[in-house]
């Protein structure tokens, strides 16, 4: 998540903004007094008024049964989809039989080699590692599939990345185009994706992949164009002035000045596609994801962390490995590149073809260690010690309940409550005030359109679990983080968790949280929580810790105490860092608050669940289409202008 | 130039798209996995849904195909109704326990004759709703629909607002309960548990604690091994009482399950649809695999050999 750490600028102190501020509310609340009279008594003033709601049911539920019919029949299938759908298999398949007949020593030598010459000789072994440790836990032929199908995905997401990248790095025209859509895909949860795809392409690896290529191809392209458009003007003018071609000037001097940024598109796009890979798992992906979802539904966390375990170690991996690849850009080549390229060309083959000619291709069924077993007695003891009766705090399963009806209930009820006009005057100055008239407008308009598809009520119950949740993370991230930020030795002690943390599919986390907190809303709050605090936690050291060491030099010549220094100018000076953190904490927590429905957080995320398990696109596509207007309104009223502006430098 | 580079870019990924895939039409309804048939091993994909006793039919046919027919056999696990798209595409060859989709039915097995039916699975299945018998022995009157209402103050739960809980399971299964408590007005709210896992975990807490709850359960299931309940008697069953999904006020009807397969699977499948076309069992037998995947946390390769090992009587009628 590196586009993220790079924000935590200094910006004007705040007393400049004031007066915009309160221009702006000055204007909204002259708009309101004009409109909401008039609303009111044109319709009613509580919930979200039925005249202005559009059934949309109906031709939804043709449009589903007008695919199924004609699939197999209708050119559009026959000489388009039915050719994406057949490469993606082609390419899936390619890759997957490419890495079996290499053989498990193969894949981990030549993957180990890679790394060496990339990113160095530690990060090789920690790769040779991470693959036999997926072995061990007999997950060799999964991760393989997961594999295919990321290096499948992760190709096409990188080629699509690249060519929107390129044309909105070319052309001023398409950047205005795309980067609105870009950055609302970007803050989409992955959920809301997979019932479209799956009811064009059915349940299987191509609607995974495609899937996955949705979601992870926005932040190549977002950084691809940055690269561009970032790239040095004179560097320019002089490769200009040797009368190049726009292509060669292209093919020499843009892009090359662009890899790092391109490097670190495919970081992320990396991350992303395997975040995907388990969610993708919903509608046939196969693979790692499969065996987590499966082992979830046998209530077997031991298993499903036996699956998960290979994730975090490829998503590590591969994620430190394009790193270190990304640091390396800038140094001169090693004297003897070529030649020790070779040589580790040819060792790995040489590894490979040892492989086959041993004939252990398939990795050995002797040499696996249960890991399931021990896990899930861990996990019973918890769930037996702590679910209720503990003397004093009470147990887990009592915080939630009271969590639900002291927190949730009243934030639900009263969002319910509120008068529809009143919640959209709510987002629109919240989101003018901080943004543009423009963010206003969006947010404003995403949260009139869940309105407007008839699942106001919904919408506002998931609203609240999201509250709820950013809330706690907040709490709770912003006191971690501000521990970090001053011992080193928390810092230290707390990355490790946060990195698994941050990588550990969200799927696992729902058993053991409902093991504590029972089902309904508080433990899909809770699974949210534990989700996006590694993100808070992480942007909040850093904003506090790029703090400019001379202003915290100057408070303390001035006598200020450890505290006042952090309150008085840490605090205020890593004032973006920190509404970054609320921005991504609460992406994030929608993210898994939809999720949760399939713990019981029912509203939003339940209807999209059932969508995808009764086929019922009305359902699951209104909710989808709802989550992703909750989703762009929630970002717009987080998201501060700064960010935009800078990203379009 | 530079606005000329990109249709060159598109039209150059198009071309490329259709040499990989050769041209002419292409049917995605007929795709196997990539997965399948890897290095020549005959493969066979089965479907699993999410509960435990059809975890337990593909353990135990996975088994079989694989030790005795020398097949290879892939799992996908898929909700019940995508299941059914996914037979007819030829991405799944096979789904062991069906409990009863008559839409999918008409539309795949009648009209387009993508699936064959694969007979009995010599399950019978019952949907209904359960309390735990230590609950119903201290109040043997709550087994009477007529009554619960005299009771929902002690299924009240804090997500069920101030009425009393009747706790549902996982989006995919077959349910009227919304409008089974509003026909027959009771003063329940319908709370999802969102996933049979997250439903069993709760019923084992509740369990724990002794706690009363009323939930909608199916048999055969696993859980009553651990967990006794006792079904609740709501107004009975008649044909056609459940026609129109908004004035159901009767019980579930009793479903013998069925299997269905892939019907060009069905017909060149060879032993491994012949095997999948004779596999019959009981009930019984498909608890005792059950109960040892789900609550002995055996893996469902072990529990299906166990199972294997000890009722040949039973498994060498099926083989071919």
């Amino acid at each position: 998540m590196a586009t993220l750490t790079a924000t935590a600028e200094k910006t004007s102190p705040p007393g400049i903004r004031a007066n915009p501020t309160a221009r702006k509310l000055a204007a909204l609340a002259l708009v309101a007094a004009v409109l909401v009279p008039l609303a009111a008594a044109r319709w009613s003033s509580g919930t979200w008024p039925g005249a202005l709601t559009v059934d949309v049911s109906g031709p939804l539920g043709r449009t589903s049964d007008w695919i199924i019919d004609n699939r197999d029949s209708h050119p559009l299938f026959l000489h388009f989809l039915g050719h994406v759908s057949n490469a993606v298999v082609i390419s899936v398949r390619a890759v997957y039989l490419a890495l079996l007949a290499v053989g498990w020593a193969g894949v981990t030598g030549v993957c180990a080699l890679v790394a060496w010459r990339v990113a160095g000789v530690r990060l090789a072994l920690g790769t040779a590692g991470a693959f036999l440790a997926c072995g061990l836990l007999g997950m060799w032929v999964p991760t393989m599939q997961t594999l295919a199908l990321m290096v499948v995905a992760v190709a096409v997401s990188v080629l699509v990345g690249m060519v929107l990248g390129l044309a909105a790095g070319l052309s001023g025209r398409m950047d205005r185009i795309l980067r609105p859509v870009l950055d609302t895909m970007q803050v989409l949860p992955a959920f809301a994706y997979l019932l479209p795809v799956v009811l064009v392409f059915g349940i299987g690896v191509p609607a995974a992949v495609l899937a996955t290529v949705v979601y992870a191809a926005p932040p190549m392209a977002r950084l691809t164009a940055l690269g561009l458009r970032g790239a040095d003007k004179e560097v320019l003018e002089a490769v200009e002035s040797l009368g190049t071609t726009a292509r060669q000037r292209l093919l020499t001097a843009r892009l090359p000045l662009a890899r790092r940024e391109l490097l670190l598109g495919l970081n992320q796009t990396i991350m992303m596609a395997l975040s995907m890979a388990v969610i993708a798992s919903v509608i046939g992906a196969g693979g790692l994801g499969d065996r987590v979802y499966q082992a979830l539904a046998s209530v077997d966390v031991g298993a499903a962390l036996a699956a998960g375990v290979p994730i975090v170690l490829l998503a590590v991996v591969l994620d430190r490995v394009t790193g270190a690849a990304g640091a390396r850009l800038g140094q001169e080549p090693a004297p003897h590149a070529r030649a020790l390229w070779a040589a580790a060309l040819a060792a790995a083959a040489a590894v490979a073809v040892a492989g086959r000619l041993t004939d252990r291709l398939e990795w050995p069924d002797g040499w696996v260690v249960g890991i399931a077993e021990p896990v899930n007695r861990a996990v019973g003891w918890m769930t037996d010690h702590l679910y209720s009766g503990v003397p004093v705090v009470g147990g887990t399963a009592d915080w939630a309940g009271r969590f639900t009806t002291w927190v949730l209930d009243p934030l639900r009820d009263g969002l319910q409550w509120l008068p529809w006009w009143s919640v959209l005057l709510v987002v629109a100055g919240l989101a003018w005030v901080i943004g543009t008239w423009r963010t206003a407008l969006t947010a404003t308009s995403a949260m009139a359109a869940i309105g407007v598809l008839g699942v106001w009520k919904p919408s506002l119950d998931t609203l609240s679990q999201v509250l709820a949740a950013v809330a706690v993370t907040l709490l709770v991230g912003f006191a971690t983080g501000v521990a970090a930020a001053r011992s080193d030795r928390v810092e230290r002690l707390l990355r490790p968790v946060l990195d698994v943390f941050q990588t550990m599919p969200q799927f696992v986390y729902l058993i053991p949280v409902v093991a504590l907190f029972g089902v309904g809303r508080a433990p899909a709050v809770a699974a949210a929580v534990v989700y996006a605090l590694p993100a808070v936690v992480r942007i909040t050291t850093q904003g506090l810790r790029q703090v400019d060491p001379a202003a915290l030099e100057a408070a303390r010549s001035l006598g200020a105490t450890s505290g006042q220094q952090l309150r008085q100018v840490q605090l205020p000076l890593a004032r973006p860092a920190l509404l970054l953190a609320v921005n991504q904490g609460v992406v994030l927590v929608l993210a898994v608050v939809i999720i949760g429905g399939l713990v019981g957080g029912g509203a939003l995320g339940y209807d999209v669940v059932f969508g995808l398990a009764q086929g019922d696109l009305a359902t699951g596509l209104v909710a989808g289409a709802a989550i992703v207007c909750l989703g762009l309104m929630l970002d717009r009223v987080t998201q501060p202008t700064e960010r935009r502006a800078r990203k379009g430098a | 130039m530079r606005i000329r580079t990109i249709p060159a870019v598109a039209a150059g990924s198009a071309l490329a798209l259709l040499a990989l895939t050769g041209c002419g039409a292409a049917d995605m309804t007929r795709q196997a996995s990539p997965f399948a048939n890897a290095q020549g091993a005959r493969t066979v994909t089965l479907s699993v849904q999410s509960w435990v006793g059809a975890q337990a039919n593909v353990a135990v046919a996975r088994y079989l195909l694989e030790h005795e027919l020398g097949y290879r056999v892939d799992t996908v696990q898929v909700d019940e109704v995508p299941a059914w798209d996914a037979l007819s595409q030829g991405r799944v060859d096979a789904i062991l326990e069906d409990w009863g989709h008559p839409e999918q039915e008409r539309r795949y097995v009648e009209e387009k004759k993508t699936i064959a039916p694969g007979g009995d699975l010599g399950v019978t299945g019952h949907i209904g709703w359960y309390v735990p018998t230590y609950f119903a022995e201290q109040h043997p009157d709550v087994t009477d629909w007529k009554n619960l209402n005299k009771y929902a103050d002690r299924f009240r739960t804090p997500e069920s607002g101030g009425k009393g809980q009747l706790m549902d399971g996982s989006p995919s299964y077959v349910t009227n309960d919304k409008a089974l408590v509003k026909n027959l007005k009771l003063d329940y709210r319908v709370v999802f548990a969102g996933s049979e896992a997250a439903q069993i975990t709760q019923i084992k807490q509740f369990a724990k604690e002794k706690k009363p709850f009323l939930t909608y359960w199916y048999t055969p299931q696993w859980l009553f091994e651990q967990v006794p309940m006792t079904e609740v008697k709501l107004p009975p069953y008649e044909e056609g009482c459940d026609a129109d999904p908004a004035e159901v006020a009767c019980a579930y009807p009793v479903t013998p399950l069925q299997k269905y397969l892939n019907a060009d699977f069905a017909e060149n499948g060879g032993e491994a649809a012949e095997l999948l076309r004779n596999f019959r069992w009981t009930t019984e037998d498909q608890n005792e695999v059950s109960l040892m995947i789900a609550d002995r946390k055996l893996s469902p390769g072990e529990a299906a050999k166990k199972w294997v090992d000890s009722h040949p009587s039973v498994w060498k009628k099926w083989l071919p």
